[in-house]
Parts: C-alpha cells; structure tokens; sequence
C-alpha cells in the first residue's frame, strides 16, 4: 500500500454491536485522533437489542459529527470505512453496518468489515505495546482467552454458557442495583465487594479451559433472596469465585503457551481486583501483565477504525454486497495476516 | 513422606507442580498443589483440598472402567500432594503431529474407546486434552490428570466432555482435528450404544449454538 504524500491516510471506525455505538478515527499509523461512546442505558432490564438499535440510529449522527470535530478532518479526507461486522445483537449491528454502508457509498471509498474481538485484542497491543500476547478478554458479552497460533487468534478458553459481565450485571441487576453513565454495573459490585469480609462459596466451574457461569449466579441469585448474608460479602465471594476461575483458565494457557505477555481487556478488565490477579500470574509465569487502558477497553469505535486498517494494509477490503453483519462470527474464524 | 532425594521440576502447570522424584528406589511423578497467592486462601484451600482429594478417587475408578491410569502410592491432603507412578512414554499431543494418517487414526479411535470406557462408567475427565494421554512403550494409553474430573451421569457432563475433546483438538491440532475427531467418535461408538452416542453429538451441537460457539446459518443473510 502506497501512501500518499502530502496528507494522511484517515480510517473512520463504526463500533456496535450491543449497547455502545461508538465512532473512533485512526491514522494509517495508529494514531487515535477520535473515540466518541455514547452508551444506551435500559431504564430497566438488561438490553433489549430493538431499543438499542433505536438508540443508535438517533444517535448516530451526532457521534459521527463530534468524532470528526475531535480529529479535526472532513469525512472528505477519509480513506476508508470499517465497521464491526460481528458478533454481537442482530439489529444493533445492523444499524451500525447501515451507517457505515452509507458513508462508504457516499464518499466512494473502500468498506472494510471487522471482527469485534480481534479488533478488542489490535487496540490491546496498540496501547500496551504487547506484541504477542496470551489475551483475558472479559465484558458483557465475551469471556474469552486467546493467543495467536498459525494465521489466526486461537480459543483456548471462554464461557459455556453467559459472559463473565453479564452474570455481574444480572446479579446487580437482582439485588436492585442502580447504574450510572460514569458507573456501571461491574463498576458498583466492585465497590460494594470492596466493603466484603466473609467469603461464602459459591460453585466454582472450571471445565477443561472452560468456564460456566451460569450456575454459580443461580447459586449467588438465590442466597441473596433468602437474605441471609449481607450484600457486600456477596459481591465480594461472587467476585473472587469468577474472578478466580477466569485467572486459572487464563494460567492455564500461559503454561500452555508459553508466551511472554498477558493482555486484559474489555470492559471488565477496569475491575482492580481482576488487575490484581492477572498480574499475579503474570508475575509467577515471568510475562508482562498489560491492560488496556478503560476507554480502549469497552468496546469503542476506535478499535474497529485500527483493525481496518491492519486488514485493508493486507488488501482485505469487504464489498458492499458482501457486508451483512455475522452475529455469531467467532473469533477464530478470521485471518489475521498482519500478525506474525 | 518417606524417603525423597531432590525431585526434579518437570512442569509448572497452572494448576499443579509436576516433579519427578525417586521415593524407595521407584521413580515417581509428585504431583503439588501449590498455593495460589491470587485466591483468598479460604477458596484456594478449598479448591487444592478437594482436587487433591478426588483426583487420587477417580483415578482409581477409572482403572476399574477399564482405562490405564497411573497407579497411586501416597495422598497427602494437606501439603495436597499425590504420588503416583510415572509412566514413561510421549504425550499424545507430540504424536499426533509426528505420525502416519493410519497411526493417527488408530491413536484416536483408542482415546475415543477409552473416554467411551469412562462415560459408560459415569465418570467425566474433565479436561481431555491430548496432553493429558500418554503412549508408554507398549502402546498402552495412560489418562492422566483427573483434577478437574467428576463423577456424574448426566448426558450434559458427557456432552461437556466430549465437547471439550473436539475444543482441544482443534486449538492444538487444527490441521487434521477433524479426521481425529471423527476417530475418536468411531472409537466411542464401539463402547456406547447409538442411542448414547447420537445424544451425545445432538449435546455437543446444542452446547456449541449455546451462543458463542458456530453460525446457525454460516455464510447467510442475517
């Protein structure tokens, strides 16, 4: 790939695939020169995808302009479009494909479709300098430890059942938790654990590389209506038992592999106790403990823009008949040929 | 513990410490359960006492379902520490890559007999790997590592299992970790009846569109 002299080359990235819509803009060299969230919260319930998808579609034009207010550059001056293509909530994504199909038409410029967790590990090595890390990628919707082995990110280990997050945000959500923009759900179980004293165990699931959460909130669920602990203590076991699971799976595959960095991100990776562990084992393996820093770690549009530009580098460009949105794409299913 | 002279660390697994050491003239593995500074200790006593404690149990359960595992000689649950024989030979994992298609096809039919042999009998590994078989000398395959196993009946258990199997052979031998797995159920069918083996595919299906495993559809419109 040629660059053009005289001015940069400029990539927009479309993040949304659950309740984030975001728009980041990324130099052809990695610079971040926008990452605008905004953030559809529920008034009640978890995410319900069609009001999530209402939300993006109203929201989009106002995130698109701020980004291109915070980078300074016309939509004129991009080079191309890239957008998560999947996994994620069907009409979510959908919106956020829209969006992008649009302003890849309209400018006449190339479209190129990116997976949402390869995008999660780019912008990981992008901001720690981590080259070729063991990954714990935790939030919402993922829970997922990966390595690069032979042209791809490979699954060692995740979630059999729900996400590491969401069984936080359900359990939150059960014990009449409220969330704030600037406090998530994670965020207020992790104050409240703070204050924990008494561990109660709860059913501690590790299965090969695989975890299993769903059983263990069941438990969690329903010590907390019987009422017998304090909510704080609950929080606190509930937190240590998840988080314990996903640091040995995560062990596990730094003895297997052998690598030389471990690399935490998604949104859950903001969580100090989880830091604290992963750097634990980070330590006893002698491999760098990285995380992402918290704006690059939920999911964001920033991600989407710097994994466009690895894959369009490679000439990997996606073509606007071929830019339906893969709501169960996995992780392992996608060449990476810009890692080696 | 008896007689010990300087054990040799062979593995830091992520679960355990693997040392092979000479206890009364025999050559053994040592298998620790060393603590884990990022658990509360409350939780990690819990987690190595107990592994410590089953481990040795299913081992032993899984010699009478007719599946070689390395004999037992000491359990000492409060250094959590197992004493077991050491079965001199090479992990599947490194043959599977060296050998002939046929050999391969021959390895993968016998691990599936052999987890056919466990399921039949209700136990569940819990982490079938191929390096967690070893072939010694005679061509006998040795089960290793029960730590995370359970005895249960549940299909769901077996689906988990089984699903767990196929997960490792495709993130380490992804080359041929199709042919091996379609062994390793021609293998498990010569153990357990149709019925049982068809359940347990329709579970690894229905574990696998959980959620985050296939596309329903792969390469349609959505």
């Amino acid at each position: 790939m040629k660059q053009k002299k005289a001015r940069e080359n400029y990539c927009l990235g479309i993040e949304s695939t659950a309740d984030d819509f975001s728009v980041g803009i990324s130099t052809f060299n990695g610079e971040i020169l926008a990452n605008i969230i905004s953030a559809y919260m529920p008034p009640e319930g978890g995410i319900h995808p069609r009001e999530a998808a209402r939300h993006h579609a109203e929201t989009a034009s106002k995130v698109l302009e701020e980004a291109f207010k915070k980078a300074e550059i016309k939509p004129q001056d991009l080079s191309i479009i890239a957008f998560s293509q999947g996994p994620g909530l069907g009409p979510c994504l959908r919106t956020g494909a829209t969006v992008a199909r649009a302003l890849a038409s309209d400018l006449g410029i190339p479209l190129v479709g990116v997976n949402h967790c390869v995008a999660h590990i780019e912008i990981g090595k992008l901001k720690t300098d981590a080259k070729d890390p063991v990954t714990l990628y935790v939030s919402g919707g993922n829970t997922i430890v990966s390595a690069f082995d032979s042209g791809r990110y490979r699954v060692f280990g995740e979630t059999l059942d729900i996400a590491l997050g969401n069984c936080l945000d359900v359990f939150a959500r059960e014990a009449g938790l409220y969330q704030k923009p600037s406090m998530p759900f994670g965020a207020v179980v992790e104050k409240l654990a703070a204050k924990g004293k008494k561990l109660v165990l709860l059913p501690y699931t590790v299965k090969g590389m695989d975890m299993s959460f769903s059983g263990l909130l069941t438990a969690a669920t329903n010590l907390l209506k019987k009422g017998e602990y304090k909510l704080e203590d609950l929080c606190y076991s509930l937190q240590e038992t998840v988080f314990s699971m996903v640091t040995e799976v995560t062990e596990r595959a730094l003895a297997h592999t052998e690598k030389r960095e471990v690399l935490l991100t998604g949104g859950v990776a903001a969580n100090k106790r989880l830091q604290s562990m992963i750097k634990a084992i980070a330590e006893e393996h002698d491999a760098e403990f990285c995380v992402v820093p918290s704006e690059f770690a939920i999911d964001n549009g920033a991600m989407i823009a710097w994994t466009g530009v690895l894959a369009y580098k490679q000439g990997i460009a996606t073509p606007i008949e071929k830019s339906f949105v893969k709501l169960r794409w996995r992780l392992e299913e996608v060449e990476v040929p810009w890692v080696k | 513990m008896g007689e010990m002279k300087q054990p040799l660390l062979i593995k830091k697994g992520a679960e355990a410490s693997l040392y092979l050491a000479d206890w009364h003239g025999r050559k053994v593995i040592m298998k620790k359960r060393l603590p884990k500074k990022y658990r509360l200790s409350k939780l990690d006593e819990q987690i190595r006492t107990y592994r410590t404690i089953h481990e040795p149990q299913l081992m032993h359960k899984a010699k009478r379902a007719g599946v070689p595992t390395p004999t037992i000689f000491l359990v000492d649950v409060k250094s959590a520490t197992i004493i077991m024989e050491f079965i001199e030979g090479k992990q599947v994992k490194q043959l599977l890559g060296e050998v002939s298609k046929n050999e391969r096809q021959r390895l993968c039919l016998k691990i599936g007999e052999l987890i056919g042999r466990l399921h039949k009998y209700g136990i569940i590994h819990g982490d079938l790997t191929t390096s967690n078989m070893i072939q010694n000398s005679e061509g006998k395959i040795f089960f290793v590592d029960f730590g995370l196993g359970e005895k249960r009946k549940e299909l769901e258990t077996r689906g988990v299992d089984l699903h767990l199997m196929k997960r490792a052979l495709h993130s380490t031998h992804f080359r041929f970790a199709k042919e091996c797995f379609n062994a390793v159920i021609k293998g498990y069918s010569k153990v357990l009846d149709t019925e049982n083996v068809k359940n347990g595919l329709d579970k690894i299906k229905e574990i696998e569109r959980r959620g985050r495993y296939v596309a329903k559809r792969k390469g349609g419109k959505e």
